[in-house]
């Protein structure tokens, strides 16, 4: 076992067990501290596959910025003290099965379909752009040529949501 | 090009051993000695002695606090989350360490067993694990003050929170401009372009972006005047309320350790990071393992070097004393206005003023140099200077204080007062 098969199996641990805490929590701190784990170790994952700047994107946009916010939301409304679980044995049963046969098909999945890491824009693999690209033009070059059109839309689109929650937060501006 | 041979495995993982434990050992003695800096400039700013009991000049006073906070019994509040209480010092003191592994400190260092890279690691997303750790930072002191179950502490963790959501944005933002000069992330690259690329530091075509940055880094290590997770007037400590003896010198630690990365990031990314002005024999880049590209590299080359990036890092670490002894707290809501209305536009704006000027000049050919930089500082200068127009005249920011002093000053004028007969004039010496 190589050193980076050793670090895949502690970060893969640790995001499958962060997950495991984030349903069975008892508090909304912890859930969301067992989120936080999991999204870390996915970032560190991506890093080991050599994807850093989806990794580290991971980590600053997930763990470090859209936590803080449900953080913040959990810490207004002070649901950290006092709560009651809101899934009941029958929602937890139907719950864990859905998630175990999802799970179950992508692990089948995984081991009978050969997969190889390509990144469009000339049929290059991902180490072959991040070497003639850099770690963020590997990223950046694909988005900002071939699919331009639904990158500026899917910002169009954030855009509009914002707006949205303003508006609906704020009836009168 | 100079070919002085990659490091062997073996010798490789020896190097970055010793490297990791000189900048670990490093990092401690000085935030020790920042401690005792801060009491002593503090001292001297306020016009008193400060610490000068232990040993000569005070310069033992911090081993005496670490003594005092090692043997001292440590006390936990019955109704506090236990797990989270023990967690929240320890998350918020290694993100400030991990910062320090990816920062430049000297020119490439030649040894007899190939040439060493004077930066633990040299990460391809450089600046970006930076953002990514120093904004894990925050969950140390929101847990602080959850936790300990103590509505102060709460109310200081809620803050660091908010303030630390609100100035990330512009902190990330005010680094874009850098990226796009330098086209790429690492911190290598972008000391190699102030030093022979642009052959000018990012301080001058990038002024402002510089000094967003540093009220933005001020923000996010919750310094004053923008304390406010522990404004001590409001909130007794504010997040480490209930903190003692070594867990609370671990937040102390963590704190300090931000800093200095603060510091070392504004040498690095404006300053030249390890460069030394005017001097072309210490510009050099590392382009493969062991093959180095400019200068040729020698061991008092890399002293020197690392001599003068520490004395950029110890300069901005007495900025950061400084602006502490001198400036006062601000109120929560300016601070948000601050942030959310002042900066972030401010930086977005300058992101796009910085865009089109670097598309005007690539448009016209003209080659990237110092002829290059200097036209970014002459724009950059006229943008510094209606940014400040604008700050300057309470139209942005005007404190209580300064409004009163424009609600009082028609009074003075007995010709306003004539017009606004139903206000009558405040009688001097009234002691209002």
């Amino acid at each position: 076992m190589t050193f980076y098969s050793l670090l895949w199996w502690v970060f893969a641990a640790l995001a499958f067990g962060g997950g495991i805490g984030m349903v069975a929590g008892r508090t909304p701190v912890a859930s969301l501290l067992s989120l936080v784990l999991t999204l870390f170790s996915t970032g560190v994952i991506f890093i080991l596959l050599g994807a850093h700047f989806i990794g580290v994107v991971q980590v600053i946009v997930y763990a470090g910025a859209i936590m803080v916010l449900f953080l913040f939301v959990i810490m207004l409304l002070n649901l950290g003290h006092d709560y009651q679980p809101d899934l009941r044995r029958a929602g937890w049963i139907a719950g864990a099965s859905v998630a175990c046969g999802v799970l179950a098909w992508l692990i089948m999945r995984t081991f009978t379909h050969e997969t190889t890491l390509v990144a469009s824009g000339g049929g290059m693999t991902a180490a072959q752009a991040v070497e003639q690209h850099g770690a963020v033009g590997a990223v950046a070059m694909p988005m900002f040529n071939e699919y331009v059109v639904g990158f500026e839309l899917t910002s169009l689109l954030l855009l509009a949501a914002i707006i949205g929650a303003i508006v609906l937060a704020k009836r009168r501006i | 090009m100079h070919d002085l041979g990659a490091l062997s495995d073996t010798a490789f993982l020896i190097a970055s051993t010793i490297k990791v434990l000189v900048a670990f050992v490093v990092t401690l003695v000085v935030v020790a000695m920042w401690t005792l800096a801060e009491r002593r400039f503090s001292a001297f700013i306020q016009d008193r002695l400060g610490p000068n009991r232990v040993g000569p000049f005070g310069l033992l006073q911090p081993a005496a606090d670490g003594l005092k906070n090692l043997l001292k019994e440590e006390s936990s509040p019955g109704e506090a989350a236990k797990f989270y209480f023990m967690l929240a010092p320890m998350l918020a003191i290694a993100p400030a360490f991990l910062l320090m592994a990816v920062i430049p400190w000297a020119a490439p260092l030649p040894t007899p067993w190939g040439l060493v890279d004077m930066v633990i690691a040299d990460v391809p997303i450089g600046i970006l694990f930076i953002l990514a750790f120093s904004s894990l930072g925050v969950y140390g002191l929101f847990l602080a003050g959850w936790s300990s179950n103590n509505k102060y502490a709460f109310l200081g963790g809620l803050r660091a929170s908010a303030q630390m959501v609100s100035y990330e944005v512009s902190l990330g933002l005010s680094l874009i401009p850098v990226f796009m000069l330098v086209g790429n992330v690492t911190l290598t690259e972008t000391v190699w372009v102030q030093q022979e690329g642009l052959g000018i530091w990012f301080a001058f075509p990038l002024g402002l972006a510089f000094f967003l940055f540093v009220i933005a880094s001020f923000a996010e290590t919750n310094r004053l005047p923008f304390d406010m997770p522990e404004a001590e007037a409001e909130l007794v400590a504010g997040y480490h309320s209930e903190y003692s003896s070594m867990k609370f010198s671990m937040f102390m630690i963590g704190e300090y350790a931000h800093l200095l990365t603060q510091s070392a990031l504004m040498a690095t990314l404006f300053f030249g990071g390890w460069d030394i002005p005017f001097w072309q024999g210490d510009d050099m880049r590392v382009i493969a393992p062991g093959v180095v590209e400019g200068a040729e590299p020698a061991w008092w080359k890399s002293l020197l070097t690392f001599f003068a990036f520490a004395a950029k890092t110890l300069f901005f670490a007495f900025v950061f004393i400084w602006v502490r002894w001198t400036l006062p707290r601000f109120r929560y809501d300016q601070i948000m206005d601050l942030g959310w209305k002042a900066l972030l536009p401010t930086s977005l704006a300058f992101i796009m003023l910085m865009a089109a000027s670097i598309l005007v000049l690539d448009t016209l050919g003209l080659p990237f140099g110092l002829g290059y930089g200097l036209i970014l500082t002459a724009v950059n200068l006229v943008a510094m200077v209606l940014f400040f127009w604008v700050l300057d005249n309470d139209r942005i920011l005007a404190g209580a204080s300064a409004r009163r002093e424009v609600e009082r000053r028609p009074s003075e004028d007995e010709a306003v007062v004539v017009e606004e007969p139903e206000e009558p004039a405040v009688p001097t010496g009234a002691g209002v």
